[in-house]
């Protein structure tokens, strides 16, 4: 038949085609982008913690953004134990010293990077942390040594806005 | 469904069925030639139907007292069990029913496995049944999510982090599930939404897995194609009707045990306790029906491969037809297969036991174990067997063995006895 009618006609199904999809995807985004998290949620982003109580070898938790956060004042023992392991050893390599700037003070999100429970402070085999649901153990650093957890427990953004109060976010 | 003409009798019958021919759909239903040698153990579809009702309608009654918000789930669902009339029954008979229709699907899924059920031309029945197990599974963990108790939040936790074990986008994808930050009020409601939507999807894929058992008719324990109408078949109504109620009689018996002597004895006490995000339970352990695949995903001592391995073992029973290489059905027939098959049994309540035992020394061991053997059964065994194996003769009909001058006869009278 005559070739460059059909043509004309492909042209015709292709240019449809295409702005349908893209207008089935332009009402499509929304639908999906909603579950994501909303302003309220994204609102609560910083959180300011008085850790003047706190003494060495003690841990505060507290709730930042729906997940607790170990705030721990480590013992001299502890920041040795930290420091004196080798990157070698590591299953996620991170010095001690990146994660704790002062030496003395660890904050850290206190979920297992596993599947997100809390772990349990001063058990394991490595004196840190222990998670109960799959049997991570981290260390006093918070750095995953044994289990079936990737990574170590994260450390958030935070800063000392004073000599006694943590800024968390 | 053509394969008769239907006339309704009455005048009006016929004036509607005419134009909309729903009585020949329901005369197709009663008439429906089904195989007079079916045992008990094919009664499980029906009370499945049973099970997914029940559901239903307790689930929309609980509705209407149950308020799908963080600072209220909880208390809501107290005030279902202590204010609401009746409140208890409905919320033990929804929470002990999901029991119930997994107890029932399992039989209902193995039993498939010991008569190959799921071997052509039943393929399509067999993946839709699949998808249906897969939303069971959706709509229970969802479920068991929304009364915000402490198994409740953290279950949600641990299974949505399942999700960031996907390179790349999975922390994004958690977070979009979750819809802020960890599991809180928005993931509360959408898990409600999700959980009141999956048993009317569930609804239209049954519809579509009894339509597609209606063409080819049903598998039987013998395991041969049989001609249908004929003197090896009996019509549904009233001869099925009749025995499946039985059986479904049977079932609720067990079904009352639970709602009314132990309406708790399949829950964790942990689920009491209001929801909180500080604390993790000292063992976080699913329900019972979801066990084996917990195990499997434990075994693995690597996040990615985990999961993997998790989903691998449901999604490779949508496979099965294609892995079973053996052209007889029924496991009467194969004499290395159902031994293999009590195997996977024992096998499958392993991994089960183990899935609730903590995950350390002897228990990991044998979760690993298990599981390989678990993959091992599907990849390997059943691909090989079917060309390996020596199956006895297979008879010709269901009737002609009974009556004689079958080469078979033996294995028939045996099979017979067993029915009884």
């Amino acid at each position: 038949m005559s070739e460059k009618k059909t043509k004309r006609r492909d042209f015709l199904f292709t240019a449809t085609t295409a702005v349908g999809a893209v207008g089935a995807a332009a009402v499509v985004w929304p639908m999906i982008d909603q579950m994501n998290p909303d302003a309220s949620v994204k609102a609560l982003a910083s959180t300011e913690v008085d850790v003047s109580s706190l003494t060495p070898g003690n841990t505060l938790t507290v709730l930042w953004r729906g997940k607790p956060v170990f705030i721990r004042r480590r013992t001299q023992e502890e920041i040795d134990e930290a420091r004196k392991v080798k990157l070698e050893d590591l299953i996620h390599p991170e010095k001690d010293e990146d994660r704790a700037k002062n030496p003395e003070w660890l904050v850290m999100l206190g979920v297992c990077t596993h599947l997100g429970c809390v772990p349990l402070n001063g058990k394991g085999d490595y004196n840190g942390w222990f998670c109960p649901c799959h049997g991570s153990h981290y260390d006093t650093s918070g750095r995953i040594r044994k289990g079936p957890a990737p990574w170590n427990m994260e450390v958030p953004k935070y800063e000392f806005v004073d000599a006694n109060t943590i800024k968390i976010g | 469904m053509s394969d008769h003409d239907y006339r309704p009798k009455s005048k009006v019958g016929q004036w509607f069925n005419d134009r909309l021919p729903l009585l020949t759909l329901a005369n197709h239903l009663t008439d429906y030639p089904t195989p007079k040698n079916l045992n008990y153990w094919w009664t499980f579809g029906g009370i499945l139907t049973f099970c997914l009702i029940t559901q239903i309608v307790t689930g929309l009654t609980l509705a209407m007292h149950y308020i799908a918000h963080a600072d209220m789930a909880f208390e809501s669902v107290e005030h279902i069990m202590r204010d609401v009339n009746y409140g208890w029954l409905i919320r033990y008979i929804h929470a002990n029913g999901a029991s119930m229709f997994f107890l029932a699907v399992y039989i209902h899924i193995f039993r498939s496995l010991f008569y190959g059920s799921y071997k052509s031309p039943r393929e399509i029945i067999w993946i839709l049944g699949i998808i249906i197990y897969l939303l069971m599974m959706a709509a229970a963990f969802m479920g068991y999510v929304l009364p915000w108790g402490q198994m409740s939040f953290w279950g949600a936790t641990v299974i949505t982090n399942l999700f960031s074990a996907i390179p790349l986008v999975g922390e994004g994808i958690v977070t979009w599930l979750w819809g802020g930050y960890s599991v809180d009020n928005p993931t509360l409601t959408r898990f409600f939404t999700l959980h009141y939507l999956i048993p009317f999807l569930i609804l239209g894929l049954v519809v579509l897995h009894i339509w597609a058992l209606h063409v080819p008719g049903n598998n039987n324990p013998v395991g041969i194609d049989i001609k249908k109408p004929s003197k090896d078949t009996v019509p549904f109504h009233p001869y099925i009707v009749i025995k499946d109620g039985f059986a479904l009689l049977m079932f609720m018996i067990v079904f009352a045990f639970f709602v009314f002597y132990a309406p708790n004895i399949l829950g964790h006490a942990d689920n009491y306790i209001e929801a909180n995000p500080m604390v993790t339970p000292a063992h976080i352990v699913p329900e019972w029906y979801l066990l084996p695949f917990y195990a499997i995903l434990r075994s693995v001592p690597d996040k990615l491969l985990g999961v993997v391995a998790m989903l691998s073992a449901i999604l490779i029973l949508a496979v099965l037809p294609w892995l079973d290489t053996s052209k007889i059905r029924s496991a009467v027939f194969r004499p290395l297969y159902r031994q293999f098959y009590w195997i996977l049994v024992a096998d499958v309540l392993i991994l089960g036991y183990v899935g609730a035992m903590p995950a350390e020394g002897l228990y990991l061991l044998i979760a690993r174990i298990a599981t390989a053997y678990y993959f091992l059964h599907f990849l390997v065994i059943l691909p090989v067997l079917g060309f390996k194996e020596k199956t006895l003769p297979v008879p010709l009909s269901i009737t002609e063995p009974v009556l004689g001058g079958s080469p078979n006869l033996a294995a028939a009278r045996n099979k017979e006895s067993k029915i009884e």
